[in-house]
């Protein structure tokens, strides 16, 4: 299985939802070995897990060390700066060269033999983007040559180069996994590049597993895919992680409203901003925060202060650890009006913190919770208007978290891994 | 005669803890980045303040009373000056007990406070002035408000106040056909003088001493007393005002400027009969205005619009200024004086200086000792801490 990145470097969803999958796929029996681009060259550590390091991976002697040793899970992981919400420009313009993506892999995987050192992905391609897709790619190729595996599974575009090349390689059945596609990242303005590697993935493909059906539908329309090759499995939650909570002290009163996730354009802040201040004008009691960072931060922020709400809406950056378990748990309200939602996981996280949410009907989250108020993305005046309903009715919040925790209950990564096995079971017969 | 008039202003603002985050809000009331506000007012000292103090007392005394100077001290300077650098505020009071040296009055906070709440600028004022009574033992008579803001209104106020002169940017759009070296008087005075800064002759030494890429690099004190010189017979006073820190923080020891320093008293009025050095108020004893200056909107000595915009007119900047000043009558209703210092001490220009987004001229001399890598982390943390002090405010029953 191909990865970006795994808990705790994660700065999205994708993380998250690998750990869930891999974690119960290998309950069920399977065997995994994770490949990962990783930032810092420490080891992961997780007793279900078994992790290998990709820079310690000496391709001169074929040797491959393990850093952490498990029966059913194997990681491995690359040391790179790649990561997986990656919207800087100096990258995106280096994006010119992706086209020629498929050359330029059979040209370095064809320079292998001539290079005997430890695969360092942070070295000769420094900060370049297509390089480390590239590298990443020739990962695969060595993988595909050397472990003895089954079926490839490359989750979201910039694996997809790397399972192509195990796939060649070893000539087995590769399956992808749309977690969000550039439509879903930037509209209609999504980088030429990366929706022809995205293409170029489910192309080359054996079978595509999407999230929801919102995605399946942008996988069969925007990338011509037939619809049978392409299976919906919905991510789930992992219950047991935070059951356990304790209601930190606010040092105020005013309920809080929460936005959680990056601040760009997918995941509508800007609506989330204007809704807030149309609250504001029938109520004072609240206090909206804006955790996370991202290309539309600045913009927020001065829209803020235009507005001159500054003394109820607030920033915190992006959140980690104990700060992000502190928020969900300060927070009477979790909303995520984004503009294009694959999944979206981060509802489940504050339903199971007890914090009732609102979600966008843009969001491949509303198709499994169906005691959710949602709304479209666009229309700030509901928006504002269910904010309002729930902070001021307790009786509603109290219902929709009860309601949601029943919804919870359905859904779990155990039925989502069963269903990933399944579909394995298919192709391999 | 022509009068030499040099004004340093010493200032260093109370920076905040950059990590003061949300979850600070109603909880920590630790706003201060005290480690980097001791370390920053150390290095100056070291590498300005005491090097600059000790050429100035060896100048006063090699001319005989013939070298005069003056200075604005700010009042959070002084009292960091008092916790971290004692020494320096000795050798300020040994150079004030020359009688060579004048203290010019300010806003305690270094603050824009008279464009907001007169109320709180005649506060400020009056704390500034008690500060240097009990310091140095001698009572401000010129007046320089926060980085040379300037209008009518402002020399009314000032006036009002007791004040005999005050200082101001010798800006091109007040200016016009006029030269900034006369005294003047403000148009709606008949008591208080105006004196006008020289820019091209400070900005000289302040922004251009050690610049390779202008064409008078290297400037020796031979040539840039010259210079003044030429004023001789169409000026009677040259105002040379900068920053202190100009004395081997902005100019560094190794470009020369403190040899430069110590030549030039003696190029100036040892070599030329009809120049001599004055403290401001030694000017306006000497000469008498020349004209009635009207300044209707406010000016100030920064960047190249010499206007207010380094410190507000973006969002940002307004919201937090707005917002600040909000807090006023809470805070005062409140009568807790810690509580009044700490709002106080947040009305510094730096803090908005910090959010300006206008890079594009003077973006350098806006990184300067900047705690912050954004305007708007400047904005995020400085609206955080307004935000707790809202909370002390509502728990002090002061605010609803």
């Amino acid at each position: 299985m191909f990865g970006w990145e795994f808990p705790p470097y994660i700065s999205g969803g994708l993380g998250t939802a690998c750990f869930g999958l891999t974690r119960h796929m290998s309950e069920q029996g399977m065997k995994i070995l994770f490949v990962l681009p990783h930032i810092k060259g420490k080891t992961v550590q997780n007793s279900t897990l078994e992790l290998l390091a990709g820079n310690k991976l000496d391709l001169s002697e074929a040797k491959i060390r393990k850093i952490v040793r498990n029966k059913t899970l194997k990681f491995f992981l690359v040391d790179s700066p790649l990561r997986p919400y990656m919207t800087d420009s100096s990258y995106l313009s280096k994006m010119e060269a992706i086209r020629s993506i498929n050359d330029q892999i059979t040209e370095i995987t064809r320079k292998i033999k001539t290079v005997n050192t430890v695969l360092d992905l942070s070295g000769d391609y420094g900060r370049d983007l297509v390089g480390e897709v590239t590298r990443y790619a020739q990962v695969g190729n060595y993988l595909g040559a050397t472990e003895d595996f089954d079926i490839i599974h490359a989750h979201d575009w910039m694996t997809f180069p790397a399972g192509v090349e195990a796939k060649r390689i070893s000539g087995k059945k590769l399956i992808i996994h749309i977690h969000a596609t550039e439509f879903d990242r930037c509209g209609e303005n999504g980088n030429r590049q990366i929706i022809d590697v995205e293409r170029y993935g489910m192309d080359n493909a054996d079978r595509i597993i999407a999230v929801s059906h919102r995605t399946k539908k942008i996988i069969v329309e925007k990338y011509g895919q037939d619809p049978d090759k392409v299976t919906v499995i919905h991510n789930a939650v992992l219950k047991e992680t935070k059951l356990e909570h304790v209601r930190l002290r606010k040092g105020f009163n005013e309920k809080i409203v929460l936005f959680l996730g990056r601040v760009t354009m997918q995941k509508g802040p800007d609506y989330f901003v204007e809704a807030a201040n149309l609250v504001l004008k029938n109520m004072q009691n609240v206090r909206f925060v804006m955790a996370g960072t991202g290309d539309m931060l600045p913009r927020m922020i001065e829209r803020i202060a235009e507005l001159r709400i500054q003394e109820h809406f607030h920033f915190t950056g992006f959140l980690r650890g104990v700060e992000l378990e502190s928020m969900f748990s300060m927070s009477d309200l979790y909303v995520m009006p984004s503009v294009s939602e694959p999944f979206g996981i981060t509802p489940f996280e504050a339903m199971l913190y007890g914090v009732p949410v609102i979600i966008s009907r843009q969001s491949g989250i509303s198709e499994v919770l169906s005691h959710v108020i949602t709304v479209d993305f666009w229309d700030i005046e509901k928006l504002a208007s269910g904010i309002i309903n729930v902070l001021s009715h307790p009786e509603l919040s109290e219902t929709l978290v009860e309601m949601g925790h029943h919804d919870l209950e359905k859904i779990s990564w155990h039925h989502a891994a069963r269903k990933v096995i399944e579909l394995y079971k298919e192709i391999l017969s | 005669m022509v009068s030499v008039c040099f004004y340093f202003q010493v200032h260093q603002p109370v920076r905040l803890r950059t990590d003061y985050n949300f979850f600070c809000i109603g909880k920590d009331h630790n706003y201060e980045d005290s480690k980097s506000n001791r370390e920053i007012i150390r290095k100056v000292a070291d590498k300005c303040y005491i090097p600059a103090n000790r050429t100035m007392l060896k100048l006063i005394r090699k001319h005989k009373g013939r070298f005069r100077i003056s200075y604005s001290i700010s009042g959070i300077c002084l009292e960091q000056l008092e916790l971290h650098a004692p020494e320096v505020i000795e050798s300020f009071q040994e150079l004030v007990s020359t009688g060579c040296v004048e203290l010019l009055g300010e806003t305690y906070c270094h603050s824009l406070a008279f464009n907001f709440s007169h109320r709180e600028f005649r506060e400020q004022v009056e704390a500034h002035r008690e500060k240097i009574r009990k310091l140095f033992r001698v009572k401000p008579s010129v007046f320089r408000n926060t980085e040379l803001i300037y209008s009518n209104d402002l020399a009314v106020e000032v006036e009002k106040m007791g004040f005999k002169a005050v200082l101001a940017e010798g800006a091109n759009q007040i200016l016009g056909w006029h030269s900034p070296n006369y005294l003047y008087q403000p148009a709606p005075c008949y008591k208080l003088n105006l004196l006008l800064r020289n820019y091209r002759l400070s900005d000289d030494l302040a922004f251009r001493f050690s610049d390779r890429n202008w064409d008078q690099w290297p400037l020796n004190a031979a040539k840039y007393a010259g210079w003044i010189h030429k004023v001789a017979g169409n000026g009677e006073v040259v105002n040379l005002f900068m920053d202190y820190e100009t004395f081997g923080e902005h100019q560094w020891a190794d470009t020369g400027i403190f040899e430069f320093l110590q030549e030039l008293p003696g190029r100036m009025i040892l070599t030329h009969p009809d120049f001599r050095f004055q403290t401001p108020s030694e000017v306006i004893s000497s000469c008498q205005p020349v004209a009635k200056m009207d300044v209707p909107y406010f000016i100030s000595w920064a960047d190249v619009e010499r206007d207010l915009t380094a410190w507000m007119g973006n969002s940002l900047q307004d919201s937090a200024l707005q917002m600040a000043y909000s807090l006023e009558t809470p805070v005062k209703k409140s009568g807790n004086t810690e509580l009044l210092h700490t709002w106080r001490k947040l009305l510094t220009s730096d803090h908005f200086y910090y959010m300006c987004t206008k890079w594009f001229s003077d973006g350098d001399v806006h990184k300067y000792f900047n705690p912050y890598s954004s305007p708007y982390d400047a904005y995020v943390t400085y609206i955080n801490v307004l935000n707790d002090i809202k909370e002390t405010l509502k728990r002090l029953e002061v605010l609803n």
